[in-house]
């Protein structure tokens, strides 16, 4: 099965290393895998220059530095700075803790173009039990200082059931902070999100009534800050063209090395993905079986081969397939033609349905409790 | 700030962008926080005038200049400052 064979694939854009999977919050929603706890060897500083420099010989330009927490790697500056010299435009997804004003001044000085903050909710008590930690009045601080010094300011707040009531007052927050783009971004049913999903999912009627605010707050502020809201893809009729394509313009590379097409590519089994260690960016990017696996269309079945949107969304995502069905190369539940649609139904009823159980954290004592990657298909 | 392009109109591209020249795509490209534009000929020529240190006159008269046998130049560069400054790429002075 599967493995376009042809021969215009093109160049990756995108690269984000995954530094480190260590992090100081706990957040319900994150998009680790769930046994993030067992990562201990963590690519060196100089494999990730290695890294750095392979993919951006072929093409890469934008370097999202992620985790986890990415401040927690005292190689950071050194990291911006050699990447930046390599001509990258260089984002740093954190939750600035581990950051202070003196580190700050640094990250600018080694030539970092962009921080984006993530908060959890508008308001220090609900955003600090999200977070499962003490944060909310540090990222503010950070996140005036950031603008002081004259970097843009990308504001990310994952949106689920706890918060999107909360919509109106975080992009107040936004706008007293002087961010320059907000994304409220829906959660995505991987990892932690989808073991916690009955209480995450929030109903249509919620997504609508935040809807409707954020596209007022984006006519009236058009001139101080860009907006983006996308509604989850349990809501949408039509999957979302997950990454653009598998293995089109992203590439992951996970703090140990290990090279994916997307975040959450490692619960598909029967794929062996190739480690930076043992092999070239651009023959794992070009040659490599992982990441022609899903190229193209000949990897598809019904009602996606047939199906005249194909091109826009190439069947949705992989590895959403597989967590609900069981089967990767399926249509994405999320697309109402595709036979495992039920599935979004029922998850739909069982959160409008769900008691308040508490959020399952995301921290190294739970980790350690569970397997890496089995399919959560336990309501079908 | 003005909101209309007039030939006295200072243009300059915003600290938020980077503009470089990208080997593996043979074409400028636009940075941004996580985001990209690749750009065409004439919009590169035009963006890379635009530091905030000339008018929109002094862009055309540069492009016209460079560009002789293009003939008048002065209404597709206001077509696309207007695209730019819809997008939020340009701050006007």
């Amino acid at each position: 099965m599967a493995g376009s064979n042809s021969t215009n694939i093109s160049s990756p854009r995108w690269l984000l290393a995954e530094l480190t999977y260590r992090c100081p919050l706990q957040c319900g929603f994150c998009s680790n895998p769930l046994d993030f706890s067992r990562y201990k060897q963590e690519l060196c500083t100089d494999e990730w220059l290695a890294v750095f420099q392979q993919a951006r010989d072929i093409g890469a330009v934008q370097l999202g530095l992620s985790g986890g927490e990415p401040l927690v790697r005292q190689d950071l500056e050194f990291l911006i700075k050699e990447a930046r010299q390599m001509g990258y435009y260089t984002n740093l997804i954190t939750s600035t803790v581990g950051m202070n004003e003196a580190r700050l001044e640094k990250l600018q000085e080694a030539g970092l173009d962009h921080i984006q903050v993530s908060f959890q909710a508008p308001e220090e008590v609900l955003n600090d039990k999200i977070a499962g930690t003490e944060s909310f009045l540090h990222k503010k601080r950070m996140t005036l200082a950031i603008k002081a010094a004259g970097l843009p300011v990308v504001l990310n707040i994952v949106i689920h059931k706890g918060n999107i009531d909360l919509v109106r007052e975080i992009l107040d927050l936004c706008l007293e902070l002087g961010v320059d783009y907000v994304e409220l971004a829906s959660a995505q049913y991987y990892g932690y999100a989808l073991k916690n999903r009955d209480q995450l999912l929030p109903s249509l009627q919620q997504v609508r009534q935040a809807e409707t605010i954020a596209k007022a707050y984006q006519e009236k502020y058009q001139d101080r800050m860009k907006i983006f809201y996308v509604i989850p893809d349990y809501y949408e009729n039509r999957p979302k063209p997950c990454m653009n394509g598998w293995g089109h313009l992203f590439l992951v590379v996970d703090p140990e090395g290990m090279a994916l097409p997307c975040h959450s590519a490692k619960v598909i089994p029967g794929i062996h993905f190739p480690n930076v260690k043992e092999q070239s960016v651009s023959s794992i990017w070009y040659d490599s079986t992982a990441f022609n696996y899903f190229r193209g269309d000949a990897w598809m079945k019904e009602p996606c081969r047939s199906c005249d949107e194909k091109s826009k969304d190439f069947g949705g995502c992989r590895c959403q397939a597989y967590l609900l069905t069981g089967d990767a190369s399926a249509a994405d539940p999320s697309c109402d033609k595709a036979p495992g649609h039920t599935i979004v139904e029922q998850a739909r009823v069982s959160a409008a349905h769900a008691s308040t159980t508490p959020i399952f954290l995301r921290n190294r004592f739970n980790s350690e409790k569970l397997t890496p990657c089995s399919p959560v298909n336990e309501k079908s | 700030m003005t909101h209309t392009l007039t030939l006295n109109t200072l243009v300059k591209l915003k600290a938020l962008y980077r503009m470089q020249w990208e080997p593996a795509q043979a074409a400028h490209v636009l940075l941004y926080p996580e985001g990209m534009i690749t750009l065409n000929d004439s919009a590169s020529e035009i963006l890379q005038l635009c530091r905030g240190e000339l008018t929109i006159a002094a862009i055309i008269a540069a492009l016209e200049q460079k560009f002789p046998e293009a003939g008048s130049l002065s209404a597709d560069i206001y077509e696309f400052l207007d695209v730019a400054r819809t997008n939020g790429w340009i701050e006007l002075n």
